[in-house]
């Protein structure tokens, strides 16, 4: 019974399950817009589980990858004439190769210093997008152009649950590839012991950076997803803020576990649309919430409810 | 032909002497034992040897070609494993994916075929899977592969963490205090496997404190003081040596034992 | 040369707060291992109450004292509710734990004040003074002076008192210290209390200079973070260094390259430090075990 809980595929089916089946329990648009949000969160945080939950890295900057997809299905079309789709795959590229470069001197540190790095390298690249108002229309962002394949302009929450939702699955299905694969024991490995890791054979900083890689294309395609729906693109898409709702849903969820990523996201996302009563208590609640989770729910939600039925079923 | 030759080590800490002018060499097939009292630097020695700390003074051999200061990772894969006096095991992972990661420099480690699921990966898997359910057979962990590692006994992780070094199919395997902590029973299941293991030609070069261990199965001992080499040879010679007496016991005994001996 | 002195003076100023706030980071972690990200609300918690007590009347030393009587016991609500439930988490929990309480922190400002920018009349009246052709405010010389004393009233009181040593104890080895019988949990309470105040008084030194809102505290954490780890993360010295080196950076930055990117210096100082000698300017090198 636990070993078919603990198939990494089963969240792949049972996302996918969830993207066919919720069109015919959701109605109304604005719950189907809600379930585009959390399809889209969720990538940006199963990606960023790889890092954090499998490979036991802190990144406190994701929203930087998050905002470079986001930026670049903007720029891509509005200054440089390049169409959406192919500005989505320069994105995710552009996001994996800035990973790839700074990835190296980054994931020498550990803890807390590389948790700072983290955040000063998502700081200086939300700065930048607020700042460049030539490129990006600086603080107040800019408007994106809808994406348009082959004559058929995509927009609406239809098409996107459908996108977002079908990237979500594929998603899930990458990571689970990777989990099950010797690159995904080789990531736990360095997460439990990087010195035994080391004398293997294993070139620590080699596996670290790809799943940085990795994690930074997740956020970036992400990232244009988002901007590419709303139509408007922000630098608090690249913020601070950002980043810390990203690994607040990676945690509460459950690191190291992908259906917890997508419960984290789900949660957060839910959230703040159910309570809009407490507009203006976003940021107390959110403040709280990461508290309370890391005291009581250090684990977070999903490996605690395994636990819980772990205890009951002998 | 000396398949690990240690070269005049030194490395000092702020400050502080660890190791001083250490040199030895290792055949394949032989046990060689480092001991010496608390603090001698024998662990300071196996972290130089495998890379840890790149030594100040001097210099370490595989097969005759200069490995000095390499990284670990590249050490493994020139055929130099060890285990570890505090467990480096992967807690949070089973027995067997333990033994799976020691398989890592024998597999294909194709990212693009990990990220798509290609059918290269299955039969990988499947045949890492395989060597590694070998191996804790040869430990005598079989039953015990499924278990989370951090659910298991004190002597079954000191086991299982040779079995994991031995996954790397090394040409040298450096046990460090293999036994530690471990009752006479488990320190006999030790002392045979390590018997096997060097019996199948790789050269094992022991950290211990069991001085009935390190006597029984050592064809020669080094034996460390305060960072310097005081003396070398079988376990006879050692025993009756001045010199490593009074390091363990201290002078007063080292009279009381001449006096003992005539 | 008064462009000069006029970027020293203002980025000595702005060094300042960063030095406390830096100050305040090296205590608590000197004292438990946890980075707390929540040290800049100390800084606004300090001019925001006092500004709001202020207008409702209060006269400006007592609405002082009670921003930091306010803000010290806010500290040690957080280490009790927040911090010490948690103790023994990993380094990683306990950053979100201190982030979760900083954007808490600033929620509950937002609602408890406004949205707006606030500014305290300055101590010493606003005639600038000429120093060599620089134009330095009364108040940048009470905030440097004001550090200076609390500078050395923190040295004086961790070389020379018994709770002093009782919390650098603490800091060095936790286990020792509560086998001499060394209450570590009141120790490191204290260690709170004494940032959260260190924090509120800086903050109310450089209202007058800098405005403050209800969300300054990110930025200054971040900065403050930044010279902690210049001047070498956990030495009380390192971190006034630290601090004055960032102000001084961002003052010249902004001065002569681009005002723009004035925030930008204090992460890529980070960045820097932590790549190319992460022990920082006064810090020792960190040799693991195995």
């Amino acid at each position: 019974m636990r070993r078919f809980f603990a198939n990494p595929y089963l969240v792949v089916v049972a996302t996918a399950l969830a993207v066919l089946l919720l069109p015919l329990l959701l109605e109304s648009s604005f719950y189907l817009r809600i379930a585009t949000l959390v399809f889209i969160f969720s990538l940006a945080v199963v990606g960023l589980n790889l890092l954090m939950g499998f490979a036991g890295q802190v990144s406190l900057g994701h929203a930087g990858f998050f905002g470079i997809g986001a930026y670049a299905v903007a720029i891509g079309p509005t200054s440089l004439g390049v169409p959406s789709w192919l500005a989505l795959l320069a994105g995710a590229l552009g996001a994996g190769l800035i990973a790839f470069v700074i990835g190296r001197p980054i994931l020498r540190l550990r803890g807390h210093y590389l948790a700072v790095a983290t955040l000063g390298m998502g700081l200086l690249i939300a700065m930048v997008f607020n700042n460049e108002a030539a490129w990006t229309g600086g603080p107040d962002g800019m408007l994106v152009p809808q994406l348009d394949v082959a004559g058929w302009t995509v927009h609406g929450t239809h098409a996107w649950y459908w996108i977002a939702g079908v990237s979500l699955v594929i998603g899930t299905w990458i990571a689970a590839n990777v989990i099950a694969s010797p690159t995904g024991r080789t990531l736990r490995a360095i997460h439990d012991s990087e010195v035994a890791a080391r004398v293997l054979g294993v070139d620590v900083a080699h596996y670290k950076l790809i799943a940085f890689v990795l994690s930074a294309i997740y956020a970036a395609v992400a990232g244009s997803y988002l901007s590419l729906y709303d139509g408007l693109v922000t630098p608090t898409e690249a913020g601070f803020l950002r980043s810390i709702e990203f690994v607040t849903m990676a945690v509460l969820g459950g690191l190291g576990s992908v259906f917890g990523s997508i419960v984290g996201a789900a949660v957060l996302v839910v959230l703040p649309q159910v309570l809009t009563v407490f507009q203006d208590y976003e940021h107390i609640m959110l403040g709280l919430m990461m508290i309370v989770v890391m005291v009581f729910l250090p684990t977070g939600i999903v490996p605690a409810l395994a636990g819980v039925l772990q205890r009951r079923t002998p | 032909m000396t398949v690990l030759a240690v070269d005049r080590i030194g490395i000092s800490f702020g400050g502080v002497v660890a190791l001083a002018d250490v040199s030895f060499a290792v055949e394949p097939g032989e046990i060689f034992a480092i001991i010496g009292p608390n603090g001698a630097g024998k662990t300071t020695l196996f972290n130089v040897i495998s890379g840890l700390y790149p030594p100040q003074q001097g210099e370490v051999r595989l097969d005759g070609a200069d490995v000095t200061g390499f990284a670990p990772h590249t050490l493994a894969r020139r055929g130099l494993s060890r285990t570890f006096q505090n467990l480096q095991i992967f807690f949070r992972m089973s027995a067997l994916e333990n033994a799976m990661v020691g398989r890592h420099l024998h597999e294909r480690r194709n990212v693009v075929a990990h990220l798509l699921a290609l059918p290269s990966v299955l039969r990988q898997n499947a045949e890492t899977r395989a060597k590694a359910e070998e191996l804790l057979g040869l430990v005598g962990l079989a039953e015990l592969a499924g278990r989370a590692a951090g659910s298991l006994p004190y002597g079954a992780l000191r086991r299982l963490e040779i079995a994991r070094a031995l996954a790397t199919e090394p040409k040298v395997l450096l046990l460090d205090e293999p036994a530690a902590g471990c009752n006479p029973v488990e320190t006999e299941e030790i002392d045979a496997l390590i018997q096997t293991i060097a019996a199948t030609g790789i050269a094992v070069v022991l950290v211990e404190h069991d001085m009935k261990l390190v006597m029984k199965i050592s064809k020669r001992i080094h034996v460390l003081d305060q960072g310097r080499t005081i003396a070398e040879g079988t376990a006879d010679i050692v025993r009756g040596n001045a010199g490593v007496i009074t390091a363990y016991l201290g002078r007063h005994a080292q009279r009381e034992t001449a006096h003992a001996q005539g | 040369m008064a462009e000069f002195l006029q970027f020293a003076f203002s980025g000595l100023t702005v060094g300042a707060i960063y030095a406390l706030v830096a100050l305040g980071f090296t205590l608590i972690y000197n004292a438990s291992d946890v980075i707390n990200f929540a040290q800049g609300e100390f800084v606004m918690l300090g001019g925001m109450v006092t500004v709001f007590a202020l207008a409702a009347g209060v006269p400006l030393p007592l609405a002082a004292v009670v921003a930091v009587v306010i803000t010290v016991a806010i500290g040690l609500a957080l280490y009790r509710f927040a911090i010490e439930p948690a103790r023994g988490a990993s380094a990683v929990s306990l950053i979100i734990i201190t982030i979760g309480a900083s954007i808490l922190l600033r929620g509950l400002a937002s609602l408890a004040f406004d949205k707006n920018f606030h500014s305290l009349p300055s101590f010493a009246g606003s005639k600038p003074i000429m120093l060599g052709g620089a134009a330095v405010l009364p108040q940048s010389i009470i905030v440097l002076i004001g550090a200076g004393v609390i500078v050395l009233a923190l040295w004086l009181f961790m070389a020379r008192s018994l709770t002093g040593k009782a919390v650098a104890a603490t800091a060095a080895n936790r286990l020792a210290a509560r086998l001499v019988g060394i209450n570590t949990g009141a120790m490191v309470g204290l260690s709170f209390a004494v940032s959260a105040a260190i924090g509120a008084v800086g903050g109310i030194l450089a209202a007058p200079i800098t405005l403050t809102s209800y969300d300054v505290g990110t930025l200054l954490a971040l900065k403050g973070f930044a010279a902690a780890m210049l001047g070498g993360m956990g030495n009380p010295l390192g971190a006034v260094v630290g601090g004055l080196a960032v102000g001084l950076l961002e003052a010249f930055g902004a001065g002569y390259l681009s005002s723009s990117y004035k925030d930008a210096i204090a992460f890529i100082v980070i960045l820097a430090v932590l790549f190319v000698m992460p022990q920082g300017l006064l810090g020792r090198t960190h040799i693991e075990r195995v």
